[in-house]
């Protein structure tokens, strides 16, 4: 859905018609989301305080995110001494060819991947393919996803949106497999298939939940212990970091994993939770023999400069934002068109891709707030959408909407001409039947699903003037 | 008390009744009531639509009209969000910024008054029927409020609350979002209207009338049966 021939706003609203249209997925997806508020709930109740644990987590993002030169140097230099390698990209294009001049110096055929969406944003995937990688997600959903050629709908739920019925038909086809609908015997199938690669697999890629800089180690939390294998059977491994990973110290992950597993999934821990601090150490039997970072900026530090919302960096992808937001629940991931759906994605994507391209995922919001919120790590979400919103205007006024603010100015400024339009409002909706529902009625995108409350006879202006006059 | 209110522009010419029934309520608490006639809309449109410098035309017109109340009650959560947190926004580093600052601090959403500035709960409303309360998001998320409204419901004799599910959940209003965007409003209006047809209700209620127009606007095409919108002042004031 990233390609796509119309420009991305008017792709956004064709795709949002036909989403929103279909009721069965959005129940499907209502239904994928329906215990998560109860669950967390529950989950948040065994912090002493959950919101002071959000100050906490966000008070550690900060001082990664603002002191990244040197945590992230820190990093480098613990990494490397134990015999890590670690690259700087600058964007996605320097990220793409370390990994494949890597693959092509070590002689690889056959990758498995866990779950990184920095590898969506770069589209990496399809460039190793290209090159005639095999490569193979190893994450369920992912899997999934990659079988049915789509992106994730979600990027921590990738696959939500599909029932079991459709899994088992797609394991079926893609896979050979025997038809079922039965989620165990689903998973086997999968654990079957996977397994064999993991085992000839020649290269395993990864993202990172944490860089941290104390130790000079990755961290990568996961449900499946997919991640565990990848970075621990084929020979050689490579990590695709964002840079707003960082966190200074280990025991900021004594905060940070209880908080990603509880706003991501309700989870108290997530199952597997592994730190990587390089390659396989003399008299250590198992483990890659190279061990690679790639540590991405991709315009990261575009919004790092952007002051008022370089809060957006302190993300931790727990994906809680979309959880509880009804844009996403009514649209989808897909019609997004976005690495980085939701709420967030709304955020960041003008920043990494351009605002005017992407500046009407800003205006698709209610600004209900839900998101800012649900966000562990205290984003002011909601309000960074308005500022893209300002922003853009800033940058490039749409001529029609200039028009129509001046004229709002001009009324408001001049109190007789909006009491005349309160009182020709009743007149003006006598005559709004003739063109109801037609390309003339100027209120048609309400009217075409809703109706509209007629005017007042008398507005309370004039209530109010006529009772005080009355009393005089 | 010497109370000023603020009556949006949509409840001034399509919900009057809302401003009718706050000036009741609060000259029945034995409080006198001003409305300064000057008083246009708050500046939300053009400053959600990323237009800020109309907004702000718009914006210091409203600090100069209510400069000199002591409180200011909003007759919407929305709009009242505007006064007291995003005028703060609009006038950042600006000459204009004390003064919001001051405006924010006197004013309260209708019910947040009540119950936290006056103390009252029981305003002696008397109501018949099986009523829900939707909140408004920006009164919930912006102001924080969240009990107000539903101790001043309890109080009411007569009536029944019932909650409905995701009673946070938004209703898919928006301001200009609706007209904008359509397909995603609508299908907001339809998961937030079949959560109030579940709980068996006549009546909806909430303290912010946007959010009303949204649900009865859709309710009038697809219930399958009446059910009635009411701001929380039209309900305090029957007796």
């Amino acid at each position: 859905m990233s390609e796509t021939a119309l420009p991305p706003g008017a792709q956004f609203q064709t795709d949002a018609d036909r989403t929103t249209a279909d009721e069965p997925r959005r129940a499907a997806v209502r239904k994928a989301l329906g215990n998560y508020k109860s669950a967390r709930g529950k989950t948040e109740n065994a912090f002493t305080s959950w919101q002071h644990a959000r100050e906490a987590a966000a008070e550690i993002k900060y001082e990664g995110v603002n002191h990244l030169d040197r945590y992230l140097r820190e990093f480098e230099e613990k990494f490397t001494a134990r015999g890590g390698k670690v690259h700087w990209a600058s964007n996605g294009a320097q990220a793409r060819e370390y990994i494949l001049n890597l693959a092509r110096e070590k002689g690889v055929k056959s990758i498995v991947k866990s779950k990184a969406m920095t590898g969506e944003e770069i589209h990496l995937n399809p460039a190793l393919e290209k090159e005639g990688y095999e490569v193979i997600e190893s994450d369920l959903g992912e899997l999934i996803q990659q079988l049915m050629h789509e992106p994730p709908y979600h990027f921590v739920f990738p696959c939500m949106h599909l029932k079991r019925e459709e899994i088992g038909e797609l394991f079926e086809r893609e896979l050979g497999a025997a038809r079922t609908n039965n989620p165990e015997e689903l998973t086997m199938i999968a654990r079957r298939f996977l397994r064999r690669h993991f085992a000839n697999a020649d290269m395993g890629i990864s993202g990172g939940n944490f860089i941290v800089a104390e130790t000079g180690m990755i961290s990568i939390t996961e449900n499946e212990g997919n991640a565990r294998l990848t970075a621990g059977l084929p020979k050689v491994h490579v990590a695709l970091v964002g840079i707003e990973k960082i966190v200074p110290k280990l025991s900021d992950l004594a905060l940070l994993l209880p908080m990603l597993a509880t706003a991501g999934t309700g989870q108290h821990l997530t199952g597997y939770n592994s730190m990587y601090g390089g390659p396989r150490q003399p008299g250590e039997n198992d483990g890659p023999e190279e061990f690679h970072v790639v540590l991405l900026d991709n315009h990261r530090t575009r919004l790092l400069a952007d002051a008022e919302q370089r809060d957006a960096l302190h993300c931790i992808r727990c994906g809680a934002c979309l959880n509880v937001c009804p844009i996403f629940k009514n649209i989808g991931g897909h019609a997004y068109g976005t690495t980085y759906q939701g709420p967030i994605g709304s955020v960041i994507t003008p920043h990494f891709r351009g605002l005017q391209d992407w500046k009407h995922l800003s205006g698709a919001s209610s600004l209900c707030g839900a998101c800012t919120e649900a966000c562990p790590v205290k984003i002011d979400i909601h309000h960074h959408l308005l500022q893209n919103r300002r922003n853009a205007v800033a940058e490039k006024k749409v001529w029609w909407e200039r028009l129509i603010w001046a004229g709002y100015v001009w009324m408001m400024k001049r109190q007789w001409a909006y009491l005349m339009a309160t009182r020709l409002a009743p007149l003006g909706q006598k005559l709004h039947p003739l063109v109801l529902g037609t390309a003339l009625d100027p209120l048609r995108s309400w009217t075409a699903t809703r109706d509209f409350p007629d005017a007042a006879p008398q507005s309370f202006h004039d209530w109010w003037s006529g009772r005080k006059a009355a009393r005089k | 008390m010497r109370v000023t209110l603020f009556i949006p522009c949509f409840i001034d010419s399509l919900y009057p009744g809302v401003g009718v029934a706050i000036v009741r309520i609060l000259e029945r608490l034995g409080h006198e009531v001003d409305y300064p006639e000057a008083q246009i809309c708050c500046g939300q449109p053009p400053f959600n639509s990323g237009y800020w410098d109309e907004a702000r035309v718009i914006a210091e017109r409203q600090l100069a009209v209510f400069r000199d109340a002591e409180v200011v009650v909003s007759a919407s959560g929305s709009c009242g969000a505007m006064f007291k947190v995003f005028y703060g926004e609009l006038f950042q580093d600006r000459p204009e910024q004390a003064e919001a600052k001051a405006l924010a601090e006197k004013t309260f959403e209708f019910s947040e008054f009540l119950v936290n500035k006056l103390g009252v709960r029981d305003v002696g409303a008397r109501f018949e029927g099986k009523v829900t309360f939707h909140d408004g998001c920006h009164g919930l998320r912006e102001l924080g409020t969240k009990a107000a409204p539903r101790e001043l419901l309890r109080a009411v004799k007569g009536l029944e609350l019932v909650e409905m599910g995701e009673a946070e959940s938004c209703c898919g209003f928006g301001g200009m979002f609706a007209v904008k965007f359509p397909q995603i409003s609508t299908a907001m209006a339809e998961v937030k209207c079949n959560s109030i047809i579940d709980t068996g209700v006549e009546y909806v209620v909430s303290n912010d009338s946007s959010c009303l127009m949204q649900i009865q606007g859709y309710m009038n095409r697809h219930s399958p049966r009446v059910i009635k919108s009411l701001h929380l002042a039209e309900v305090l004031a029957q007796q």
